[in-house]
């Protein structure tokens, strides 16, 4: 069964994976911070950056177009805003906008993909976050599992009973049939999950996951971090000065 | 000595108005292996479902002598184990050691005694070579003979199994069959096997209707309800 990419990436060996999800969690925050805050020369700063993440993908052993193509999935949301500024006679703008939502996308598309979701979470719930946020979080991780299996099946089913896109093309039973399969795969999630929570009640779910290996936070970590975080503002204070 | 499980009078209609439960009353006596039979749609999981409160309906329901209600519903899950019909839906953690591990650590085992206790559930079943895989890079079996292990790692009082011959090869019954009449827990197997049933439980109650409509022996049972299946020859 193929299964989200994410998470087979976030499972890999390397020394980046292996690294304390907080410790990732704050380098990213570094990261973000470095980058939302710099208002000039932003393309030297954000060849930088650029080509930093692109040495963490290396090194993670992460696919390097898969990866930068996902990234790029937020490029239609912050495409309207900076048309809009580009209309709006500041092209300039528009451009910094396209670019820093790219790199943050592809900074916590690096975090995310070198560390499994429940790690992460528990991560983030050992640095403070919201424990009701954080379940709302792993529910929706676990249904997309869900959702994609469905889909899998109910893909599998039609095609056994000779059903094919190009059966189907160029007329409006294409539509109907798409908006139908959907509302069923929907239906049959929602029964699986349903059955899903069922299970895991009769295991004792107390509303909250224990995982099995609590993350450690070791001198490497403390290392990586620091490093990292005074990497980026050296980065920037010396672009910006003698760029 | 008092019962492990006492149900009185238990009715339940779902919300679209099915009648699933119609005045079942039901007796498991302490190293009892019971087979649950009956036609598709008749009650019998919807009867495994109260058993653990995952399911509330009229009528009453005590497992060692606890009453199942939503205030006590996490101590009587420790009692019980509720080995799913569709495995699949069992298996959500993201490695079988995981998922295996998960109830011991609901139960508040420390993480290194959690996993070690799944290990040996999972060596129970034969599958401690896989702990390391994803549930969802299994077959079909495997993932069954998993889900048995999340239960046996809770280590209950009772177990009940919706349909655990589902997916199993023979091989796989017949290990399945060994193992059960090794556990020293009282079990109810929900079940169309009936060679299966025949090998492995003392009493058999036959549902019809949302209704226990006879007890006695697996033999006496079936063959009252013509429950066997006798394929005629090909002429």
């Amino acid at each position: 069964m193929h299964h989200v990419t994410l998470d087979q990436w976030s499972r890999g060996g390397s020394a980046l994976h292996r690294r304390d999800p907080r410790a990732k969690i704050a380098t990213l925050i570094g990261f973000l911070v470095v980058l939302g805050t710099a208002h000039r020369d932003l393309a030297w700063l954000g060849a930088a950056l650029f080509a930093i993440l692109l040495a963490g993908l290396w090194s993670a052993r992460l696919p390097l177009g898969p990866a930068l193509a996902r990234a790029g999935a937020v490029l239609p949301f912050t495409a309207v805003f900076a048309g809009i500024s580009w209309l709006a006679g500041d092209p300039a703008r528009g451009a910094a906008l396209v670019m820093k939502s790219y790199l943050s996308a592809l900074a916590v598309l690096l975090v995310v993909s070198t560390t499994p979701l429940p790690l992460l979470l528990r991560g983030m719930e050992m640095t403070g976050a919201p424990r009701f946020l954080l379940m709302v979080a792993q529910f929706l991780y676990r249904y997309l599992f869900v959702i994609s299996e469905e889909a899998q099946h109910m893909r599998k089913a039609a095609a056994a009973r000779g059903a094919t896109v190009q059966g189907m093309a160029g007329n409006s039973a294409r539509f109907k049939a798409a908006a139908g399969a959907l509302a069923v795969l929907f239906a049959r999630s929602y029964a699986r999950a349903e059955d899903i929570h069922r299970a895991m009640l009769s295991r004792g779910f107390p509303g909250y996951f224990r995982p099995l290996s609590a993350p450690q936070f070791g001198r490497a970590d403390s290392l990586f971090v620091t490093f990292l975080v005074i990497s980026l503002i050296v980065i920037r204070i010396f672009i910006e000065k003698v760029a | 000595m008092p019962p492990l499980i006492l149900v009185n009078q238990l009715r339940y209609r779902y919300d679209d108005g099915t009648v699933a439960l119609n005045g079942v009353d039901f007796r498991l006596e302490a190293g009892e292996t019971v087979a649950l039979l009956g036609e598709n749609g008749s009650g019998k999981t919807t009867f495994a479902l109260h058993l653990n409160g995952l399911l509330t309906g009229d009528g009453s329901v005590e497992v060692c002598g606890i009453a199942v209600n939503a205030r006590n519903a996490a101590i009587v899950r420790r009692k019980i184990g509720l080995v799913f019909q569709d495995s699949e839906s069992q298996l959500f953690m993201p490695t079988v050691l995981e998922d295996v591990a998960f109830g011991p650590l609901n139960q508040g085992l420390s993480p290194s005694k959690a996993a070690e206790v799944a290990l040996t559930a999972l060596e129970q079943v034969g599958m401690a070579d896989v702990a390391g895989k994803a549930p969802y890079h299994l077959s079909a079996g495997q993932k069954k003979r998993v889900a048995i292990a999340g239960i046996l790692a809770t280590n209950p009082e009772i177990l009940v199994l919706d349909e655990p011959t589902t997916f199993l090869d023979p091989p796989g019954q017949r290990a399945l069959a060994g193992l059960l009449a090794g556990l020293p827990q009282a079990k109810i197997l929900i079940t169309h096997d009936i060679p299966f049933a025949r090998a492995t439980c003392t009493r058999a109650v036959f549902f019809r209707r949302g209704m226990i409509q006879q007890e006695g022996s697996v033999e006496e049972v079936t063959a009252r309800q013509g429950w066997e299946f006798r394929p005629r020859r090909a002429e």
